[in-house]
């Protein structure tokens, strides 16, 4: 008996022995971190001349963002197909958990999308863990990339942004590149002419007159026929994204800056008494001309208040108004207009943009695939296709914004044409490239909405400041 | 001879079952116990093994930015422990916590009482009241947040009549609270309200039919007879309740997304935030990790409570 019970004793002593095995040897394995460091890119594997077909019947798989852009590229898959003998498979998903979704895959260390769409600050975030392939070596091996993609032709300032260094706080344009421009959004005022007739307005010109404008239109626009209507559409809700459009921009236009570098230690800068107040009158501007429930609201609030004639301005990316301009797209299409927005009081027009743009998972088995569909996708042919054909607008060539049928497709949107090119020059990111970027940004749309609740904005900057002076130290 | 013949063949027969008892070895006789409890010892290593390594990722400074970590030791807590904005997150939850299982036991006790009355009107109701079960709480947000849309969402529609169509119900930090605990009490009173109802059900008559003959009041009868001998069903309600609202993340991130500033930022959303979107995987961890201590502790009390009055039940019973 005693016997028996010493043995089961035993039993239960090698099972939970067993069960902790795995569990220490999984805990030793590093993380799920990759164990085999590679530093010699594939891009060193194609040798010989170049040729579309190289890869014929491999399948690529795509992780792609709900977004017209995307319609564009799925619309257009079959030339791709046709003219490589490649198959896409994609998976397409909202914008609102796009994101979640991607990082959760790529830092797995899995290769379950060999290509991906991304924006620019993606890269600060999965560059430096190394999930995203270097391109750079791909795009210099004339074996793998063809003549026609030509590189000179891409606006610089688009491809710098998405090369970096990896170091926090060095300027982009330097070190490997991460990602491709493919789409991009420049962020200026669209506004209702309807509205701003009628009631005498003029674009503003500075930041004051904007402030002003805004007000007078949520004061005297429901009188005046436009019922419901408030004055500027701007992003509130406690996300990045709110930081990004209209508010960086108009931020950098004031010479601000989000941090400072020192020796290459950053330090955060939007505690002081310049950007404090900055700050506290682009929340007096909501708060006097801006949406109700403003803290909630995205670049979809804000577009489609636009196209319903429910705000007489828009300061956000041009994409979000011109979707609403289109023939037929919104109540408000055919009387929507736009402008460069406010100019900074030195007459700048830096403008913060957004890049959609493409990067490689650099964990794909099958990479050089993956570029030949990342050369197509970025190339001149289906750029081409997408900006006239479909709603791919904001040309990432030079050589597209300049084609006669793009400037014919966009003659009609008052303003448009005139408003791209006056930024387009001055448009950059303005933030400063630190891994941080996602945690800092958010935290800022939540100082920025307490302010908007009446909290001062100086104290509530200070404690940001001081709360991100840990993180990216 | 008869009887011998009976006896060995008695004899024979026994013999033959201990043959076949013979005939499964031993070693298989011992073994079956153990193959019992292999389900349970799986589905507790199902359990164990991932919450075991969470708990050993909490000791190391693993983030994105870092993928071959340092050991830390007990630095994540300490930092999680001495942050204001844990500090705040979990005062939120606390007061979400106990503002929706307070309410949701006080609605759903009320709306079990009045079903408890048989009617028509009862019935229907009945059917009704666990529409709200069967929608995900998410989808159940995203319809609040569009009905609680200011200028135009529904409420404030129906609320313009009576001079008050132009709330922001989520634009202040006490309405973002009050608005996701509303939603918080939609989903769930009715059920609080069903396991109220059952509870109602099963208690005796007797002790009612003598307090209608004492000519005993609604109120009288309600407060020294129903609510006594209901309390123990209310109350697996309200821990079911009270731990589910310490968990809470959809609801509130559908709805406000943490804001407006900090204000419905609960400790799964900051847990959320620090290990998906800022990818300090350690970090987050440690939240959760504190989170389970604080639900685990909250319902060994409720649970302990709860064994206290079934146990005074049974014996006033005996």
């Amino acid at each position: 008996m005693d016997m028996h019970v010493h043995d089961r004793r035993r039993f239960l002593a090698l099972a939970a022995a067993a069960a902790t095995a795995p569990l220490l040897t999984a805990c030793g394995a590093g993380f799920g971190g990759d164990d085999k460091k590679n530093d010699g890119s594939a891009a060193a594997d194609v040798t010989g001349s170049f040729d579309w077909k190289r890869e014929k019947g491999k399948t690529v798989k795509a992780l792609l963002n709900k977004h017209p852009y995307t319609d564009a590229l799925i619309a257009d898959l079959k030339s791709f197909t046709e003219k490589t003998g490649i198959k896409v498979e994609y998976d397409v998903f909202p914008e609102d958990n796009y994101f979640d979704k991607l990082t959760v895959d790529l830092s797995s260390g899995r290769a379950s999308y060999d290509v991906f769409m991304l924006g620019a600050y993606m890269v600060w975030q999965y560059g430096p863990p190394g999930w995203l392939e270097d391109l750079g070596p791909w795009m210099r091996n004339s074996s793998a990339t063809g003549d026609e993609w030509d590189q000179a032709d891409f606006f610089p300032n688009l491809l710098q942004a998405d090369q970096w260094s990896l170091k926090a706080g060095a300027p982009l344009g330097q070190g490997g590149q991460y990602a491709l421009p493919w789409g991009w959004e420049t962020n200026v005022v669209a506004y209702n002419t309807e509205v701003f007739k009628k009631l005498g307005l003029k674009p503003a010109e500075s930041f004051d007159e904007l402030r002003e404008v805004a007000s007078v239109i949520k004061k005297k626009a429901p009188d005046a026929g436009f019922d419901g209507m408030y004055g500027i559409a701007v992003r509130g809700s406690r996300s990045w994204a709110t930081i990004h459009p209209g508010f960086m921009t108009m931020y950098a236009r004031n010479g601000l800056k989000d941090f400072t570098v020192t020796d290459g230690k950053l330090k955060p800068a939007m505690n002081t008494p310049e950007a404090s107040a900055f700050t506290q009158d682009w929340a007096g501007m909501v708060k006097q001309g801006g949406p109700p429930s403003w803290t909630s609201y995205t670049w979809y609030q804000c577009s489609s208040d636009l196209g319903a004639k429910k705000a007489g301005m828009l300061f956000d990316a041009d994409t979000a108004a011109y979707f609403q301009a289109v023939k037929g797209a919104s109540p408000a299409s055919g009387k929507i207009a736009f402008h460069p927005g406010p100019k900074g009081p030195d007459g700048s027009l830096a403008t913060n943009m957004w890049i959609w743009s493409l990067g490689m998972n650099a964990k794909s088995k099958k990479k050089s695939a993956a570029w030949l569909f990342l050369q197509w996708a970025t190339g001149k042919e289906h750029l081409r296709k997408g900006a006239i054909t479909y709603n791919h607008i904001d040309p990432v060539r030079k050589s597209i914004s300049q084609d006669g049928a793009y400037k014919d497709k966009m003659r009609h949107l008052e303003g448009f044409i005139d408003t791209f090119e006056a930024v387009v020059d001055q448009t950059k990111i303005q933030f400063t490239p630190q891994a941080q970027f996602f945690d800092a940004t958010t935290s800022w749309a939540s100082a920025l909405q307490e302010i908007y609740g009446g909290k001062n904005a100086e104290s509530v900057l200070n404690g940001l400041a001081s709360d991100l002076a840990t993180k990216v130290s | 001879m008869t009887s011998l013949t009976e006896t060995d063949h008695g004899a024979a027969s026994r013999e033959e079952g201990a043959r076949q008892v013979r005939a499964v070895p031993r070693w298989r006789r011992g073994l079956r116990p153990y193959l019992l409890i292999v389900p349970a010892l799986l589905l507790t290593g199902g359990i164990l093994y991932p919450f075991g390594l969470g708990l050993y990722y909490t000791l190391f400074d693993f983030s994105a930015s870092k993928p071959q970590p340092d050991m830390v030791g007990f630095e994540n807590y300490r930092t999680v422990f001495t942050q204001e904005a844990f500090w705040n997150s979990a005062w939120v939850t606390v007061l979400y916590a106990v503002g929706a299982a307070a309410v949701e036991t006080v609605l759903g006790v009320a709306v079990a009482l009045l079903l408890h009355r048989s009617s028509l009107i009862g019935r229907v109701l009945e059917k009704i009241l666990i529409l709200p079960l069967m929608i995900a709480p998410v989808i159940a947000a995203i319809i609040w947040k569009l009905m609680l849309q200011p200028s135009v969402g529904v409420i404030n529609h129906l609320l313009k009549p009576f001079g008050l169509g132009g709330v922001q119900w989520t634009d202040t930090p006490t309405g973002a609270l009050l608005s996701s605990i509303a939603v918080d009490v939609w989903v769930y009173t009715p059920f609080v309200a069903i396991l109220a109802l059952a509870g109602l059900r099963s208690l005796p008559t007797s002790p009612f039919e003598a307090a209608a003959v004492d000519g005993a009041g609604w109120w009288y009868t309600f407060r020294r007879l129903t609510l006594p001998m209901l309390w123990p069903y209310v109350l697996v309600a309200v821990i079911f309740r009270f731990m589910d609202s310490l968990k809470v993340f959809d609801i509130i991130y559908a709805l406000t997304e943490g804001g407006p500033g900090d204000s419905t930022v609960v400790l799964q959303i900051r847990a959320y935030l620090e290990a998906i979107r800022f990818q300090r995987y350690s970090f987050g961890i440690s939240y959760t990790i504190v989170l389970w201590a604080v639900v685990y502790l909250a319902a060994m009390v409720l649970v302990r409570y709860l064994g206290r009055l079934q146990n005074r039940a049974a014996e006033v019973s005996k």
